[in-house]
């Protein structure tokens, strides 16, 4: 991994705590720090509780932390605006859920170009982005069809090509295996493979499982809120 | 974010829970339909009733005795109305209180260049013209001369009654084609003729002098009778009356009708005033003058005032079509609210949510609305028919419709779309 690649996750001493009622305030991240590289394929692991999910949203410009620093390809998240978060989500993220969350009643087609609806992309354009993105996840064939006529690994695939419709700069996972059984889960790994290897995107992955988490480029480990390990993977 | 989309959106979204659509739309469709029904019948009514009036004499003015402190007073409506409609509501009075030939001399002194005609009528009775099988049923008036001019008699045949008929009260009669048929055969057969009158304790015998034309009043919902049994207007001069029922001289009630270049109103006020003069000292009764237009404009107030509850009974009905709709709006959104949290992770601002749901609030009322119209314009066009005067619905009051439903959409609407957009997305992403 070269050295000169842009750093487009900055974060530095990452706090996040909730109420809980009003004497208590839960901390669950307790002063992160985290960077990454523009092309990284990293995953996420540990116990479940352990902050995994909270940690992405902050990531994913969903949440912002109760204290730190966090830098995203340039853009200062702990400082932005509602209006500012939402354009970043749009074009800098690509989610993909654990629980697939297609909208329902609407098409793959029109799922996977409901991204372009939101940054304003021209019909004609958005339609042929989104023909070609489920094309690439092997999806071509059932574009018209809406979620509930879909399996769990075809409601997957169709996710991530809504996930990468707006070709952001990073596609965040949390779990994107963890409804499925193993085989489709291969299969839904394989495509992210492809992803990062033939597109350079950024990938970031919470997993819980282990075999998964070896094959990307870096594994770190996160317990009660804090990061124990970083190691590096294995081979992709 | 496309507009065409989000009223994409909303329409799937409607027609995948039909029945709920419907039952939301239900407050909105009744309220709408209603207000069309309504209208559209009080128009009919209106312009019917007007239109009546105009025929019965747009130019006349009614002069009439009234009582000074009357026990009852229909709201908005004077008793002129009723008298002008032939009912005599005034109760017994002296001699000294009627309107006597001296005043209405003068008033022709005064006032003669802006009066076209001044008609008289004394009611004698109901009668029935008898010659063997053949019969007519009649109503006796005894008339002046001017009654032709101001009820626009057409005269077919012979004259009207005269001033010479009046001055030495002879017992001839104007009487209707009908009658002339049904008791000579032939209308003009009659004339010349003698003709007698079965009159409840008398049989009058008079000679035929005139003719008219016997004209159908439409007059809403009265009961029809058969052809032959219609009663006809019988008239004799204004003393053979007087004499014949013992009436004192002088009138409760005449008409005059202003010149082409007058207006009647203005008239009105004029003769009122006039017998003002007369009346200052009479403890019972004054003289009133009204004219048809003032008859009419009391018509549109009474509409109005009709108009008004309308408006607020379609508002109340409308306000709870809309509750209904904010209702539905917030249990959709409390059921979408993982899609309203996808929807943020992909991008969407507060406003593009916002306006998602405003704009499908909009599409339920605006549907709604449209079946409204629809189902007011049958029950208008329908009940209309049924009184007797078909109507359809202006184009205005159905634009109106339109836009007020949208109205109910953007304001009910608001407050959902905006607890909508103003979700957390986390917290909607996690919920179960
Ligand atoms: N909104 C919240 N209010 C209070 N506590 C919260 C909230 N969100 C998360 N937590 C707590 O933060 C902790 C971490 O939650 P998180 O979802 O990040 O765990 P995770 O590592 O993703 O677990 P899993 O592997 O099971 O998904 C949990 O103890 C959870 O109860
Ligand atoms: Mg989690």
């Amino acid at each position: 991994m070269s050295e000169e690649k842009q750093v487009i996750i900055q974060m530095k001493g990452i706090r996040k705590s909730f109420y809980i009622g009003q004497p208590h305030e839960l901390e669950i991240l307790h002063g992160i720090g985290l960077s990454v590289r523009k092309g990284e394929f990293v995953s996420i692991v540990g116990a479940s509780g352990s902050g995994k999910s909270t940690l992405m949203n902050i990531i994913g410009a969903l949440d912002r932390p109760t204290s730190g620093e966090y830098i995203l390809d340039g853009v200062d998240i702990s400082k932005a605006g509602d209006g500012e978060l939402s354009g970043i989500r749009n074009r800098k993220i690509g989610f993909v859920f654990q629980t697939f969350n297609l909208i329902p009643r609407t098409s793959a087609l029109k799922n996977v170009e409901l991204p372009m609806l939101y940054s304003g992309t021209s019909k004609s354009l958005r339609t042929a982005r989104a023909k070609e993105l489920l094309e690439i996840v092997e999806m071509g064939e059932r574009m018209s069809h809406q979620p509930s006529e879909l399996s769990g690994g075809q409601k997957q695939r169709v996710a991530i090509a809504r996930a990468m419709a707006n070709d952001p700069a990073i596609i965040l996972a949390d779990e994107p295996t963890g409804a499925l059984d193993s085989e489709t889960g291969r299969l839904v790994m394989d495509l992210f493979h492809k992803l990062h290897r033939e597109q350079g995107k950024t990938i970031v992955l919470i997993t819980h499982n282990q075999e998964l988490a070896l094959e990307t480029e870096r594994i770190l480990t996160l317990r009660d809120g804090n990061f124990i390990s970083d190691e590096k993977g294995g081979q992709v | 974010m496309d507009f065409i989309e989000n009223i994409r959106l909303a329409v799937t979204g409607l027609l995948s829970n039909k029945m709920r659509a419907l039952l939301t739309m239900l407050g909105i469709i009744i309220g709408i339909a209603a207000v069309i029904t309504i209208v559209t019948l009080g128009d009919a009514i209106t312009s019917t009733v007007s239109s009546t009036m105009e025929e019965m004499g747009g130019k006349n003015i009614t002069v009439l005795l009234e009582e000074k402190n009357p026990e009852v007073v229909l709201p908005g409506m004077s008793q002129t109305l009723g008298v002008s409609m032939g009912f005599d509501i005034m109760g017994n009075m002296a001699e000294s209180d009627l309107i006597s030939d001296e005043m209405i001399g003068q008033l022709w002194d005064r006032y003669g260049d802006e009066i076209q005609a001044l008609s008289m009528i004394e009611q004698v009775g109901n009668g029935k013209a008898q010659d063997g099988r053949a019969y007519s049923n009649l109503s006796v008036s005894g008339v002046n001369e001017d009654y032709e001019k101001s009820e626009s008699l057409t005269l077919l045949e012979g004259r009207f009654i005269n001033d010479r008929d009046i001055d030495r009260a002879v017992n001839v009669a104007v009487i209707s084609d009908k009658t002339a048929e049904a008791i000579f055969g032939q209308a003009d057969k009659a004339l010349a003729q003698e003709i007698k009158v079965h009159m409840d304790t008398e049989i009058q015998t008079y000679t035929v002098v005139g003719i008219y034309e016997y004209e159908e009043l439409v007059m809403p919902m009265t009961t029809q009778v058969a052809e032959e049994d219609v009663r006809t207007a019988f008239y004799i001069p204004l003393s053979t009356a007087r004499k014949q029922t013992g009436a004192p001289d002088g009138c409760k009630s005449f008409t005059l009708m202003a010149k082409q270049n007058i207006q009647p109103s203005e008239l009105a006020d004029k003769v009122e005033n006039f017998f003002d003069v007369y009346y200052r000292d009479n403890v019972n009764y004054r003289c009133s003058a009204a004219s048809m237009d003032t008859i009419i404009e009391q018509m549109d107030d009474i509409m109005g005032t009709v108009s008004v509850a309308i408006a607020v009974i379609a508002g109340i009905s409308l306000l709870v079509g809309g509750i209904g709709v904010m209702n539905i709006m917030l249990v959709s959104i409390t059921e979408r609210t993982r899609e309203i949290g996808t929807r943020k992770a992909l991008g969407a601002t507060n406003g593009n949510i916002r306006i998602q749901f405003v704009v499908e609030a909009v599409i339920i009322c605006l549907i709604g609305g449209i079946i409204g119209i629809i189902l007011g314009i049958l029950c208008g066009v329908f009940g209309s028919s049924v009184l007797g005067y078909p109507a359809f619905p202006g184009i205005g009051i159905i634009l109106i419709a339109v836009t007020f439903s949208m109205l109910i959409g953007v304001f009910f609407g608001y407050y959902p779309a905006n607890k909508a957009a103003r979700m957390d997305p986390i917290e909607a992403l996690r919920y179960e």
